[in-house]
């Protein structure tokens, strides 16, 4: 059995809750372990960039640190995390002056920093180890009349990804049809939905997750396929207001590709956590 | 703020040392290679929001005008997404460098006051630090407290979905030593 380090970041036991169950769900049907990073800290996602950039690799330096000694690659499903975990590890090999500060650093607390410690999402781990023909063998109920739009969104693709187009992502598309379902043509798939600025800056939030529905319920979509917590969030509880504020009918179930690839696996609703998500799942044809 | 088209600047207003120590920083390093295409700007899904662009925050970085960058609201706004960087014909790392310019805004207090994504920024920074791990709940609460605390109101309707889905949690988690990560920042300063 192969088996994964799992980095589950601070998001995956809140919001994202139902991503961790739907993960932890279809890599169990799949055969794939998943050990947790025990003690494993906070990515420091984009704050600690703005504020300190030695921290912000210290903190994800820490993490890989931890995960050395499990000798296994490490998943990080949540776009921040996937996104820091890489970035710290391209200014360690690029920055020697910076790494050397955080190699101190990790020193003063009994750590190592692990040179050769690969991340991978778990989108890579399931098109490129699995791969697509293993997953449409385990399909048992293909996710006919589901329309989706992949949704990419920016940072598990943007810089660092590795497996797939930055700008022209493909791999959602192919996993969701090897699913059963038919993927729309989704131009906006990488487009960014402001990420924590649905926080600090509504409108603009608002705003910029209105013309990815829009987008997608122009494509004939009936349901949002996502890799991210936070895209997650944004484009389903915000539809309130969307409709609100452009007075559109933009409404969609916003689900975890993990969520629709363990339906398609013939798991139940509650087990890959569709009971969490605020748009009924009803739009959602063929649920059992 | 300077509104960025009818303030003259003089050379007064340059510090001529500011584009250097931006190249300095990891990520800055190709600023002076930017041909002013645009091609930033018109990737950036926020452009439209923000006082200064994408690219005119470069020209004016390289330019040294320092004052007219870390006042404007654009490297806050940048959410991070790196479209302007994959696709910089110049190989400009352009979302690195809003980042430099939000560690030095931050450094030399220039930062638009009551803007609230700094506010937010040392928010998560405190919990972090202090707990090893975040909790979103605790959050947004804090943000509000100290931004707009009416905004709690208007966000009790997807409070309550997020609380009925089990998905808001209030429970701090931490990290087991949370002390050890002051540990490695110390020593961190001291090399």
């Amino acid at each position: 059995m192969t088996r994964y380090a799992y980095y589950p970041g601070c998001s995956l036991s809140g919001l994202g809750k139902p991503y961790d169950e739907s993960l932890r769900a279809v890599f169990s049907h799949l055969g794939l372990g998943l050990e947790e990073i025990g003690d494993w800290n906070c990515c420091g996602a984009t704050s600690y960039m703005s504020l300190s950039e030695d921290k912000a690799v210290a903190l994800a330096a820490r993490n890989l640190a931890l995960a050395r000694p499990m000798n296994a690659e490490v998943v990080a499903p949540c776009a921040a995390c996937y996104l820091v975990l890489t970035k710290a590890q391209h200014m360690m090999a690029e920055y020697p002056a910076l790494a050397a500060r955080v190699h101190q650093g990790l020193k003063a607390a009994g750590l190592t920093y692990p040179e050769h410690v690969t991340v991978r999402h778990p989108l890579d781990i399931l098109v490129n180890d699995v791969g697509l023909d293993a997953v449409k063998a385990k399909v048992t109920r293909p996710l006919k009349g589901y329309r989706v739009a992949p949704y990419y969104g920016c940072q598990v693709v943007r810089p660092y990804g590795t497996f797939d187009d930055p700008l022209r992502p493909q791999t959602l598309d192919r996993l969701m049809e090897a699913a059963g379902a038919h993927v729309v043509d989704y131009p906006l798939k990488a487009h960014c939905c402001g990420g924590s600025l649905m926080g600090t800056m509504e409108e603009i939030g608002v705003r910029l997750n209105f013309l990815l529905l829009k987008e997608a319920k122009t494509r004939s979509a009936n349901v949002l396929a996502t890799v991210c917590p936070l895209c997650q969030y944004n484009l389903e509880a915000y539809q309130g207001k969307m409709r609100h504020t452009f007075n559109d009918d933009i409404s969609l179930p916003i689900v975890y590709f993990t969520q629709l690839l363990g339906l398609a696996f013939g798991l139940s609703p509650t087990s890959v956590g569709l009971q969490r998500n605020f748009v009924t799942a009803e739009p959602l044809p063929a649920m059992a | 703020m300077h509104d960025g088209t009818t303030h003259c600047r003089y050379a007064e207003d340059v510090n001529p040392a500011f584009p250097a120590e931006i190249m300095a920083k990891p990520g800055g390093e190709a600023l002076r290679d930017c041909i002013q295409c645009g091609t930033c700007s018109g990737a950036c899904p926020l452009s439209v929001h923000m006082d200064l662009t994408p690219r005119r925050v470069i020209a004016l970085t390289r330019a040294g005008l320092e004052r007219d960058v870390l006042e404007s609201a654009t490297p806050w706004m940048c959410a991070s997404c790196y479209e302007c960087q994959v696709r910089c014909p110049r190989g400009i790392k352009v979302t690195d460098i809003m980042y430099a310019l939000k560690r030095r805004a931050i450094e030399k207090g220039m930062y638009p006051k009551r803007f609230p994504i700094p506010v937010l920024a040392r928010a998560f920074y405190n919990i972090v630090a202090t707990h090893g791990r975040n909790s979103e709940s605790r959050l947004v609460v804090e943000l509000a407290l100290r931004t707009n605390p009416l905004s709690l109101l208007k966000m009790a309707p997807i409070g309550l979905k997020l609380m009925k889905t089990g998905r808001m949690v209030f429970r701090q988690e931490r990290i087991m030593v949370p002390k050890e990560l002051k540990t490695i920042l110390d020593a961190m300063e001291e090399s």
